[in-house]
C-alpha cells in the first residue's frame, strides 16, 4: 500500500487534524509524566473493574464522541446552509455524514447509556458491583478499541462513506474498494461484542444481585428499563454480528452474500441490518425513559404513576421492536401484504409509548414541580419527543412513506426522537446523578443557559427539515441548487450553531463546577431522592453499601426518611470486592491491533493478534484470583463512624 | 419558568404557520398533480389530523400541569398526595390511542392495496434504468430512448419498470407520487399519472455515492397527441443509440446533459454490467493494494 493511500492526503483540514492528533498525544504524555500520574492512571483507571469508574469512562468517551459527531453535523450544516456551497466536496461530505451517524449512534448513544447504567443501576438495587466486573471492564475496552479504530479512519486510510447504514451494493467491495468500509465493519464488530457482553452482564446482575426484599416489582423504573434493554440487546446484537461478518467475508474473501452477481442478495443486508437496527433504537431510548421516570418522580415529589403500566409498556415496546423492521424500506416493493403488516406493527408501537407519556404527565399532576436542570431536560423531552413520535406514526403509513422515505422529513423525525429522547435523557441523567458521584452539583445557572441554547437550537435545526422533506429534498446530498430550499436550510444551520453553543456551555459548566462548585457531599443533594443510591454517601465509597439494606417497598429511601428510619443499619462486616485486572485493557488493545490488521488485510498482523487474544483468554481462565476483603476498620473510617 | 410551556408553543408556532401560508406549490408533496400523489396526499392529511389530536392533548395537558403544579415560594409546604394506581385511566389512554391507530390503519391498508391494483386504463410502459449517475429512459413501444428527462402523456397511467445497473437508487417524482427503489438485477414497478401537461422534478432518493446529488431528471407531461407527435419526431430525427454510445453513457461518472436517441439499448447489456466489472478484474473480492 502506498504511503499516500495509507495516510489521507490532499485536504488541508485533514493535515490540521493530523497535527492536532499528534500534539494532543504529546500533551497527554507530557502532562501524565510531569504530574507523575502514570501509576495512578494504571491502578485507578486502566485496570479498574469498579462499575462506577467504568461508567465514568464510558460517559467521558460519549461526551468526546458527541463533540466529534457534533462537529461533523456542523460541517454538514455549513455545507448545506445555502445552495451550491463549495465548502465541502462530495467525497468529503459523504465521509462526514457517514461518520456523523455512526459516531452518534454506536459511539455516543451506546456508551452514554452503558455509562448511566453502570453508575446507577447497581446502586439502585443495593449491589456492590455488577455480576461480572472483569467482563464489564472488557466491554468498555472493546468499545474503546472499536471507537479508536473508527475514529482513526479519517486520517489513516480513509473513512467509510456509504452512510451509517452501509447499504449494499454500495458498501460492497466493487463500489467501495478502499479500506473505509472495513473500518466500519470492524469498529462496529468490536464494540458490538462489548455491548452483547454488557447486555448479559446487566441481566444477570438484575436477576441475581438485588438487595433482600427487593422483588422485581419493587425495583426502580430505571432498573426495569435496564433489564428490558438488556433483553433486547441479547436478542438483537447477534444479528448485527452475523450481518457484519457476512459483509466482511464478501469484501475480503470473495463470498456472495450481498453481491449483485453470483447468487447474492443485496436486499438481505437491509433486512439483517434493520432487524438489528430497529431494536437498537429502542435499546438507546429505553434507558432514557428510565431516567425520565426517576427525574419526573423526584422533582414532582410524587411516586411514579402507574408502576405496573410503565413496566408492561416497556415490555410491549421491546416485543414490538422486533417486528417492525421493514418500515425502514417500505419502498423496496415487498408487496401490499408485507407493507400492510409492518405499517400496522409500527403504528402499534406508538401505543405503549403514549401510555408512558401519559403516566409521566399523571405523575406531575398534583405534584410540586421543581425546575432543576435535570427536570428541565426531562420536561423538554415530553413535547419534543411527542412531535418526533407522531411523525413516526405518519411515516408508518406505507403509502405516505413512499413520499417521505429518505427525504429530510425522515431526517427530521429521527433526530426529534433520538435527540429529544436519548440525548435529553442522558444529559438529564448526567446532571441528576453527578452530585452522587462527585459530591457537588453542576452549577444550576450555567446548566440552564446550556439547556435553553441547546433546546431552542435543536428545534430550529430540525423542524424546518420536516418541511424541506415535503418540498422534495433528498437526504445525503452534499449540495443542492434549488433556491426555494435556502431559507429553511439556513434556519436549520443557525439552529445547529445554537446547539453547538449549548453543548460548549455544558462543557464549560462541567469544567467550572469541577473547579469552583462547593463540595457539599450530601447523600441526598436534591432533597427528594427516593431510591437506594440516595441513601449512601456522595461520592460513593468504592464498596457502595457498608451494609446491604432490607427492602420493603418502592421508593425505600423516601419512605424511610418520612418515617425517620435508618435504611442502612446493622453490624458492619467485612466486604468482598473483586480485584483490579490489567487484562481487559490489554485485550482491548490487542483487539484494536487485530481489527486494524483486518481493515488493511494485513494477515501478518491479524494472526499473531488472534493468537494473543486466545492466550489472554487462556490466562483469564486460569486466573484464580477471587478478589479481596475490605475490613471493618477501613469501612468505619470511610463512613466516618 | 412558568413561561416554559408557552415558550415551547411559541417556538413551534411560527413553523406551523409556515406550513399553512402559501408557497404550497413549492411544497411538492402537498401539491399533488396526479391521482397517485393525491391518494398519498389524502392519507398524509388524514394521518396528520389524527396525530394532531394526540399532539394537542399532550401539549395542552403539559402546559396546564406545568403552570398549575409548579413549585412557588407560596406552596413550599404543599406535600403532593400519595400516588394511587388508576386502572381506569390506564385503559382509557391505551384504548383511545389504539382506536386512533385503527382509524389510521384501515385507510392505510386500503390505499396500500389500492396502489398495487392494475390501473383501469392500459398504462403506457417506460423502462427506467438508474445508472451511476444518470437516469436512462427506454420507450419500448415507441422505440426511442432519452437520458435525464422523460416525456409522458398526461391523463394516462404510466407504468415505470425500474431497474439499475449497479447501485440501489430510488425513483421519485414527488408531485406525481411516491418513490420506489431501483435495484440492480430486480425489476420494480411504479405506476404514476399526471393529470395535466407540465414539467415535474424527478429526484434520486437513495444514496449511491459521489455523484448522487447531481443525478436528477425532469418529467415532461404532454397532451397524448403531443406526446405521440414528439415520439414520432424523435424516432425520425434523433441519432441512433449505438452499443458503444450506450456503454459510454452507463460508465461511472456524472452525466447531467439531456440526450435523445431514436433506438433503444439491449436489455441484456444491463444484466451483464456486473459481469462486465468482474471480467475486467476490478472486482475480484480482494483488497486493491
Amino acid at each position: 500500500m502506498r504511503l499516500d493511500e495509507f495516510f489521507v492526503t490532499g485536504d488541508p483540514m485533514i493535515y490540521a487534524a493530523d497535527v492536532s492528533i499528534v500534539l494532543t498525544i504529546i500533551a497527554i504524555v507530557a502532562v501524565l509524566t510531569y504530574f507523575k500520574k502514570w501509576k495512578w492512571l494504571w491502578t485507578e483507571w486502566l485496570t479498574t473493574v469498579d462499575h462506577k469508574k467504568i461508567g465514568i469512562m464510558y460517559i467521558l468517551a460519549a461526551l468526546l464522541m458527541m463533540f466529534r459527531g457534533g462537529v461533523d453535523g456542523l460541517l454538514m450544516r455549513i455545507q448545506l446552509a445555502a445552495p451550491d456551497m463549495k465548502f465541502l466536496e462530495s467525497e468529503h461530505y459523504n465521509q462526514i455524514f457517514t461518520t456523523h451517524g455512526t459516531l452518534m449512534i454506536i459511539f455516543m448513544a451506546m456508551p452514554f447509556i452503558f455509562g448511566m447504567i453502570n453508575i446507577a443501576m447497581p446502586l439502585q438495587i443495593g449491589a456492590r458491583d455488577v455480576a461480572y466486573p472483569w467482563l464489564n471492564a472488557l466491554s468498555f475496552w472493546l468499545f474503546f478499541a472499536g471507537a479508536m479504530l473508527f475514529n482513526i479512519s479519517f486520517v489513516i486510510g480513509g473513512s467509510p462513506d456509504a452512510g451509517w447504514t452501509s447499504y449494499t451494493p454500495l458498501a460492497s467491495i466493487e463500489h467501495s474498494p478502499g479500506v473505509g468500509q472495513n473500518y466500519y465493519l470492524w469498529g462496529l464488530q468490536l464494540s458490538g461484542i462489548g455491548s452483547l457482553a454488557s447486555g448479559i452482564n446487566f441481566m444477570v446482575t438484575i436477576l441475581r444481585m438485588r438487595a433482600p426484599g427487593m422483588t422485581l416489582m419493587k425495583m426502580p423504573m430505571f432498573t426495569w428499563s435496564v433489564f428490558i434493554t438488556s433483553i433486547i440487546i441479547v436478542y438483537a446484537f447477534p444479528i448485527l454480528t452475523v450481518a457484519l461478518a457476512l459483509l466482511t467475508f464478501d469484501r475480503m474473501f470473495g463470498t456472495h452474500f450481498f453481491t449483485v452477481d453470483g447468487g447474492g442478495m443485496p436486499m438481505m443486508w437491509l433486512n439483517l441490518f434493520w432487524m438489528w437496527g430497529h431494536p437498537e433504537v429502542y435499546i438507546v431510548v429505553l434507558p432514557a425513559f428510565g431516567i425520565f421516570s426517576e427525574v419526573v418522580s423526584t422533582f414532582s415529589r410524587r411516586r411514579l404513576f402507574g408502576h405496573h403500566a410503565m413496566v408492561m409498556s416497556m415490555a410491549a415496546i421491546a416485543v414490538l421492536s422486533f417486528i417492525v423492521w421493514v418500515h425502514h424500506f417500505f419502498t423496496m416493493g415487498a408487496g401490499p401484504a408485507v407493507n400492510s403488516f409492518f405499517s400496522i406493527s409500527t403504528m402499534l408501537i406508538a401505543v405503549p409509548t403514549g401510555v408512558k407519556i401519559f403516566n409521566w404527565l399523571a405523575t406531575m399532576y398534583k405534584g410540586r414541580i421543581r425546575f432543576t436542570v435535570p427536570m428541565l431536560w426531562t420536561l423538554a423531552f415530553i413535547p419534543n419527543f411527542v412531535i418526533g413520535g407522531v411523525t413516526g406514526v405518519m411515516l408508518a403509513a406505507a403509502p405516505a412513506d413512499y413520499q417521505y422515505h429518505n427525504s429530510y422529513f425522515l431526517v427530521g423525525h429521527f433526530h426529534y426522537v433520538l435527540i429529544a429522547g436519548v440525548v435529553f435523557g442522558m444529559i438529564a441523567g448526567l446532571y441528576y446523578w453527578w452530585p452522587k458521584f462527585f459530591g457537588f452539583k453542576l452549577n444550576e445557572r450555567q446548566g440552564k443557559h446550556g439547556f435553553w441554547w441547546f433546546m431552542i437550537g435543536f428545534n430550529l435545526t430540525f423542524f424546518p427539515q420536516y418541511i424541506l422533506g415535503l418540498m422534495g429534498m433528498p437526504r445525503r446530498i452534499y449540495m443542492y441548487t434549488n433556491a426555494d430550499w435556502s431559507l429553511l436550510n439556513m434556519t436549520s444551520t443557525i439552529g445547529a450553531v445554537m446547539q453547538g453553543i449549548g453543548f460548549l456551555i455544558i462543557c464549560y459548566n462541567i469544567y467550572w463546577s469541577v473547579r469552583y462548585a462547593p463540595r457539599t457531599n450530601e447523600a441526598d443533594p436534591w432533597d427528594g431522592g427516593r431510591t437506594l443510591e440516595w441513601a449512601i454517601p456522595s461520592p460513593v465509597p468504592y464498596y457502595n453499601f457498608s451494609r446491604v439494606p432490607e427492602i420493603k417497598e418502592l421508593d425505600p429511601v423516601w419512605y424511610a426518611k418520612k418515617r425517620g428510619e435508618k435504611l442502612i443499619d446493622g453490624p458492619l462486616e467485612k466486604i468482598h470486592m473483586p480485584s483490579n485486572s490489567g487484562v481487559p485493557f490489554i485485550l482491548g488493545q490487542i483487539f484494536f491491533v487485530f481489527g486494524f490488521g483486518f481493515v488493511f488485510g494485513w494477515f501478518w498482523m491479524v494472526i499473531p493478534a488472534f493468537i494473543a487474544i486466545l492466550l489472554c483468554m487462556a490466562w483469564r481462565s486460569f486466573d484464580y484470583d477471587d478478589g479481596y476483603y475490605v475490613n471493618v476498620e477501613e469501612i468505619k473510617e470511610i463512613e466516618g463512624v | 419558568m412558568t413561561k416554559k410551556g408557552l415558550v415551547k408553543l411559541g417556538t413551534i408556532f411560527p413553523f406551523l404557520l409556515l406550513l399553512l401560508t402559501g408557497c404550497t406549490e413549492k411544497i411538492e408533496v402537498l401539491d399533488p398533480q396526479g391521482p397517485v400523489a393525491r391518494s398519498q396526499y389524502n392519507l398524509i392529511l388524514w394521518s396528520f389530523a389524527l396525530v394532531a389530536i394526540v399532539l394537542i392533548v399532550v401539549f395542552v395537558a403539559f402546559t396546564i400541569i406545568l403552570i398549575r403544579y409548579r413549585e412557588r415560594p407560596d406552596n413550599m409546604d404543599y406535600e403532593p398526595p400519595e400516588t394511587q394506581e388508576n386502572s381506569k385511566l390506564e385503559i382509557i389512554w391505551t384504548v383511545i390511542p389504539f382506536l386512533i391507530v385503527v382509524a389510521l390503519a384501515i385507510p392505510t391498508v386500503q390505499i396500500t392495496y389500492g396502489l398495487e391494483k392494475k390501473p383501469e386504463q392500459e398504462p403506457i410502459r417506460i423502462q427506467v434504468v438508474a445508472a451511476d449517475w444518470k437516469w436512462i429512459f427506454k420507450y419500448p413501444e415507441q422505440g426511442i430512448e432519452t437520458v435525464n428527462y422523460v416525456h409522458i402523456p398526461a391523463g394516462q397511467p404510466v407504468e415505470f419498470q425500474l431497474d439499475a445497473t449497479e447501485n440501489m437508487n430510488s425513483f421519485w417524482v414527488p408531485k406525481l407520487g411516491g418513490q420506489e427503489y431501483t435495484m440492480p438485477g430486480h425489476t420494480g414497478y411504479l405506476v404514476l399519472q399526471a393529470d395535466k401537461p407540465g414539467e415535474y422534478d424527478g429526484k434520486s432518493n437513495n444514496f449511491t455515492g459521489e455523484g448522487f446529488a447531481h443525478m436528477k431528471f425532469k418529467v415532461i407531461a404532454q397532451e397524448p397527441e403531443d406526446f405521440d407527435k414528439w415520439a414520432r419526431e424523435t424516432k425520425a430525427t434523433a441519432p441512433k443509440l449505438t452499443d458503444e454510445k450506450f456503454q459510454e453513457i452507463i460508465k461511472k461518472g456524472v452525466l447531467e446533459e439531456r440526450l435523445t436517441f431514436s433506438s433503444t439499448h439491449d436489455d441484456s447489456v444491463i444484466q451483464s454490467v456486473h459481469q462486465y466489472r468482474k471480467k475486467s478484474g476490478e472486482s475480484n473480492g480482494h483488497q486493491q493494494h
